[in-house]
């Protein structure tokens, strides 16, 4: 992109039922980038994952977002699902009735992909494989039973068959267990060869960043965006936590 | 900032059902209920003296008892104005080919004679009060399978057959209806499976009520032998008129030691139905009855088929769901009656209401003192798609048998958001998304259903993605 960015949120602020939750977020991903965003418990970070793609249960109360070029703040969560982002769900929901494949196949031809039934079934299982995932769990309710480190894997098959622009990662749950962490970390290492794709991850956990080059830190706090810099920001947080942070918001 | 939009699932195309024809060619009597409206329809279909007998008893009982105080209400139905019966101007035939354009071109529509050449071993076809079609594979009568109209029936081979079994499992005293019923009944249809026979294609009948402010009473009446197994289909619908139209037909299904029936309606009545529908079968020993019940049309709806399991070991199973959107008060459910040691039942069923629409499952559960050792299992689950429907569950057991097992569930639902923004974040459009949701809610139900009524069903919940289920 001529300007770099293909992420960038200005003033955004936004509200739950007349609660304001995020204050003017100022920040930036440029194309191909992984950036993480980290922040204390409550500090907002999934509130704008979610504000970013459009969930409705938030109101924006000023400020735009823009993506790949154009404003897509006033679109809805499958208009900007179609321009390119996609969020991965922290605890991703339950849909009886509706097997996997089936929604899958939903999603791939919402996008007007026209796939043969048999290379649509191909192609699933031969993701599925490739994230140790029993192909036997596409036949399955979509997320019914499945247990924390499965739905993980769901998740990321997601991932790997829309090839996102921009891949928001939110992994705030710290109670991620081994098995869910390294199938994260194997998505995204996966969509970063695939597709080179450009990350924002949400995390407490910094286990899940080992494999990564992480270009950018952001740190938020009480709905704001209060410092960021290079990966080495990542020790230091781990080292210290968010206290001097959390110390000046509460002056200011 | 702009308002949230919020779509909804559509409403239930009905327009598939919604066309009418002239009734000018029609012979109506006068609406109302007379001793002589009584008799005239009985001289016209020049039926056993019994049965006019049967006729006139009813409608004594008819005008003795009170309507039910409990369920929706039914003030807008006047019974002063319900024309009982309307005659199509013919007489009934076995190929369509001689069947009155108008009403062989309302059975095209509704996809019948399709059916027929594609799966069904045999079709009956009522129009208004009378059967205009009726006709069954050659293969299936050499089985010695009878399916035919019930008031033929009452003139041939199984004629002292029927007059024991007529309305002794819905005696015109149940309820008002069943009197109304007994008096005015017209039409229907009669299937005699014989002692250890197996229809591997099922029958259909098919009801179409086209004149306005008129009931049906149609009469179905099923014996199913011994070691004998049939699948029988019920189908219908209506134009919608500004006026009341009443639906009061009754099924009667005897099912036979170890034999088998399985009985699917799929009930698509227009919005200004009041469809009281009476249903009962009676299981012999090791006899399987395996209701499907699909209930989406009518402005009011009581239906609760029931299953009287009274021979040893005996087994009953009903699926059901029922759709109620705008202006619709569907109070469905079943009865189910452990009448002997070993039987044993399970329900299973679905509500659905949108657009100030109200759902109500209600069933009963009894055990009598002979049920030892039985069991019966109800679950049922409702989804209010938004704050102004409504869905209530109203379930009754009476168990009179220490050695009983008796299960009840029940779950009522909104439709989450939370879900309905995990499907928009793929891609998926909103009502797409709740489409999905929806039928995903269905599924156990429209599994059950025989292909084409599946398929019917979800375009009726407005699946649009074909292709993406299975």
């Amino acid at each position: 992109m001529s300007n770099g960015a293909l992420l960038r949120c200005c003033g955004l602020s936004a509200a739950v039922e007349e609660k304001q939750i995020l204050h003017e977020i100022d920040f930036e991903v440029p194309q191909g980038e992984v950036h993480v965003l980290m922040g204390p418990n409550g500090a907002g970070k999934s509130t704008l994952g979610h504000v970013l793609m459009g969930d409705p249960v938030y109101d924006i109360t000023a400020g735009s977002i823009e993506f790949d070029g154009a404003d897509i703040t006033e679109l809805t969560p499958d208009k900007r699902s179609l321009a390119g982002m996609f969020l991965s769900f922290q605890a991703p929901v339950e849909i009886p009735g509706v097997p996997l494949r089936s929604f899958l196949r939903a999603m791939v031809e919402g996008r007007g992909e026209k796939m043969k039934n048999k290379e649509f079934r191909k192609q699933t299982k031969a993701l599925a494989e490739t994230l140790d995932m029993d192909p036997a769990y596409l036949d399955r309710e979509l997320g019914v039973g499945f247990s924390g480190g499965e739905k993980k894997k769901v998740e990321m098959l997601q991932l790997l068959m829309l090839k996102p622009k921009l891949a928001i990662l939110d992994e705030t749950d710290s109670g991620l267990d081994v098995d869910a962490l390294s199938v994260v970390s194997r998505g995204m290492e996966l969509y970063r060869e695939q597709c080179d794709g450009t990350l924002l991850i949400i995390t407490h956990n910094t286990r899940i960043l080992e494999h990564l080059n992480v270009d950018r830190v952001h740190v938020m706090v009480a709905g704001r965006m209060v410092a960021y810099g290079t990966a080495s920001l990542i020790e230091e947080i781990d080292a210290q936590g968010f206290e001097r942070y959390e110390a000046a918001v509460a002056i200011d | 900032m702009a308002e949230k939009k919020r779509t909804q699932v559509d409403d239930i195309d009905r327009s598939m059902y919604d066309f009418r024809y002239d009734d000018a060619d029609a012979e109506k009597l006068d609406a109302g209920l007379t001793p002589d409206i009584v008799r005239e329809i009985s001289e016209r279909k020049g039926e056993p003296e019994w049965m006019l007998e049967h006729r006139l008893k009813s409608l004594e009982v008819y005008n003795s008892i009170d309507m039910s105080d409990w369920g929706p209400s039914i003030d807008g139905l006047d019974m002063d104005n319900i024309v009982t019966y309307v005659k199509p101007p013919t007489e009934q035939k076995s190929d369509w080919e001689s069947v009155p354009d108008n009403i062989k071109d309302t059975f095209d529509r509704l996809g019948i004679p399709q059916a027929e050449r594609s799966y069904l071993a045999g079709v009956g076809a009522q129009y208004d009060s009378e059967l205009v079609y009726h006709s069954m594979q050659e293969s299936a009568a050499k089985m010695g399978i009878v399916y035919s109209g019930i008031e033929e029936a009452l003139h041939g081979e199984y004629a002292e057959l029927i007059r024991s079994k007529f309305m002794t499992l819905i005696p015109p005293t149940d309820h008002k209806f069943a009197a109304l019923h007994g008096a005015v009944w017209s039409g229907g249809s009669f299937v005699y499976v014989p002692r250890g026979v197996r229809l591997d294609y099922p029958l259909q009948s098919y009801f179409r009520l086209n004149a306005k402010g008129a009931g049906q009473f149609e009469h179905t009446l099923i014996i199913v032998e011994d070691d004998a197994d049939l699948h029988f289909i019920e189908g219908c619908s209506a134009p919608k008129y500004n006026v009341a139209n009443l639906h009061a037909g009754a099924v009667e299904l005897f099912v036979g030691k170890r034999a088998h029936l399985r009985y699917s309606t799929i009930e698509n009545w227009s919005k200004n139905m009041y469809n009281l529908n009476t249903k009962r079968c009676r299981c012999e020993e090791e006899g399987e009855i395996e209701w499907i019940s699909g209930s989406f049309g009518s402005h009011v709806g009581y239906l609760y088929p029931m299953s009287i399991l009274a021979g040893r070991k005996a087994r009953a199973s009903f699926t059901g769901i029922t759709f109620a959107g705008r202006g619709q008060n569907l109070d469905t459910g079943c009865k189910v009656v452990l009448a002997a040691p070993g039987t044993s039942a399970s329900v299973e069923t679905k509500g659905i209401s949108k657009d100030g629409g109200i759902q109500t499952f209600r069933s009963s559960v009894v055990a009598t003192p002979a049920a030892n050792g039985s069991r019966c299992t109800v679950s049922c689950q409702s989804l209010m798609l938004d704050d102004r429907s409504r869905s209530d569950t109203i379930p009754a057991m009476d168990i009179r048998c220490k050695n009983v097992d008796i299960g009840h569930e029940a779950t009522i639902g909104r439709i989450g958001d939370d879900k309905v923004f995990y499907l928009m974040s793929r891609g998926v459009s909103e009502e797409e998304a709740k489409a999905m949701i929806v039928n995903g809610f269905a599924e156990p139900i429209s599994k059950e259903l025989p292909l084409e009524y599946a398929v019917e069903m979800n375009n009726l919940i407005k699946l649009e993605m074909e292709g993406a289920i299975g």
